[in-house]
């Protein structure tokens, strides 16, 4: 595999320059979850936490401030902002299938040309775990993906067609990778920026749908 | 009619073999730990058990454990890595349990259903995935739609922060989350709490389970659980 691209920092501060001053915004597990350490100067946003906090702050690995009954949705102990609010389950997915989160952010094993996103369930373990991620998908008004451009043996995740099992149809807005970020479009996959040193054909060759190229094409600015 | 219980092992005597239970708790976070080792201690076996998680940070990996589970149902049964054992999976395998893995956002409106008196409802969340097989598709406002039925059980393992002797309870941060709604679609309400006062010294602007949905309050020590770990 190479090392050519961005680190999972910094796909992380790609993705937060998404974040627009005002947005409810929900962070899946793993890259996503970096995102809220990069928010740009001057966004404030609000992150919901499907498990029912709505105004998380950082995470604290802080002893004094640790308190396992505040955890987010990824287990980890955080801090409360103030305005923040609890709620249960029911209403933490009214505010998600109900459209009221702005944007999600998720990790994926697989997105299609068409937007379709699989990344619950590796098909050899036989069963997997969707949590919060399927009703993020479909009810956030806006979903990014980010994750690693290829599998660790090198095989395409941005593929025609999914062969993992679903979590949403159409659903995927934008993908960052640690190589490009493309965005979906009823056209196809549209490469809007390239990392740092890395070519549109370099890209293409680890990209199973054609990618069509911006007529801005750049590369990411972080 | 007294619902505060002296012990956990009194308040879920009557749960026999069989039982459907629903456990509140998102990780660690709001688990009921008292009675799921009073639970494992009883021995009831062929459980169904409906919760978000099992062995993320709660103990209901004991019931695994033991082989008290039949069938699972939850929105995240089985962790993303096998980092450490996971039991639930194991026993998958090996063909003791069934499982049933569900949207988290469909799980609570299943329960939130089953507690209001609502036949079904129609969701998109899951359309086009494995999730929508063999259930009614409608297209509702040019959405494609699943048809979903209500959750409902026999007991409701619920933790809260504190109650009344009437059954008001309160919760701490985020460890409301599957409580309030599951405590409304059981047929019995039993609940953990960290500390039973008189009515009249909970702020009724604070409570979130009124005490109609709740049978039964134990007090009980809290348990060090840390999130997923």
């Amino acid at each position: 595999m190479t090392s050519m691209g961005l680190s999972r920092e910094l796909m992380a501060v790609r993705v937060a320059r998404e974040l627009q001053d005002g947005m409810v915004v929900n962070l899946g597990i793993g890259i996503p979850t970096l995102v809220s350490d990069f928010i740009p100067a001057g966004v404030t946003v609000t992150f919901q936490a499907e498990n029912g906090i709505l105004g998380y702050g950082a995470t604290t690995a802080n002893e004094d401030e640790i308190d396992w009954d505040l955890i987010n949705a990824g287990g980890q102990p955080v801090t409360l902002l103030p305005g923040a609010s609890f709620f249960h389950s029911a209403d933490s997915f009214c505010m998600i299938r109900g459209a009221h989160v702005d944007l999600t952010v998720l990790g994926a094993l697989q997105v299609s040309e068409k937007g379709d996103l699989a990344n619950w369930m590796v098909p050899a373990r036989g069963i997997g775990s969707i949590g919060g991620a399927m009703d993020l998908a479909v009810g956030a008004r806006r979903v990014i993906i980010a994750m690693e451009h290829t599998t660790k043996t090198g095989e395409p995740r941005i593929v025609k067609a999914c062969s993992y099992p679903l979590t949403a149809v159409g659903a995927v807005d934008f993908i960052v990778t640690n190589l490009a970020a493309i965005q979906v479009t009823p056209a196809g996959l549209v490469l809007k920026e390239l990392a740092y040193g890395v070519s549109p054909e370099y890209v293409q060759s680890l990209t199973e749908p054609v990618l069509i190229s911006a007529p801005d094409l750049r590369e990411m600015d972080l | 009619m007294s619902k505060v219980y002296a012990t956990a092992a009194e308040a879920i005597a009557d749960v026999e073999d069989g039982a459907v239970i629903m456990f509140g708790g998102f990780g660690s976070a709001g688990s009921p730990t008292n009675l799921i080792l009073a639970l494992a201690e009883k021995g009831t076996k062929n459980i169904t058990a409906i919760s978000n998680n099992i062995g993320l940070g709660d103990r209901l990996d004991v019931l695994c454990q033991n082989k008290q589970i039949r069938k699972f149902i939850g929105s995240f049964p089985i962790r993303a890595t096998s980092q450490r054992p996971d039991l639930l999976y194991q026993a998958y395998l090996a063909g003791e349990v069934e499982i049933e893995v569900v949207p988290q956002g469909t799980m609570a409106e299943r329960i939130r259903a089953g507690g209001a008196g609502i036949g079904g409802f129609y969701t998109p969340t899951g359309v086009g995935t494995r999730v929508a097989e063999g259930k009614e598709e409608r297209i509702l406002d040019g959405v494609r739609h699943l048809l979903e039925f209500p959750l409902k059980a026999d007991f409701a393992f619920v933790k809260a922060y504190r109650a009344d002797t009437v059954g008001n309870l309160v919760y701490r941060m985020s460890t409301r989350n599957f409580n309030p709604i599951m405590a409304t679609a059981a047929r019995i309400t039993i609940v953990d709490v960290e500390e039973i006062v008189e009515p009249g010294e909970l702020d009724p602007e604070a409570i979130a389970t009124p005490g109609i949905y709740v049978n039964r309050i134990v007090k009980g020590p809290k348990h060090d659980l840390h999130g997923f770990e």
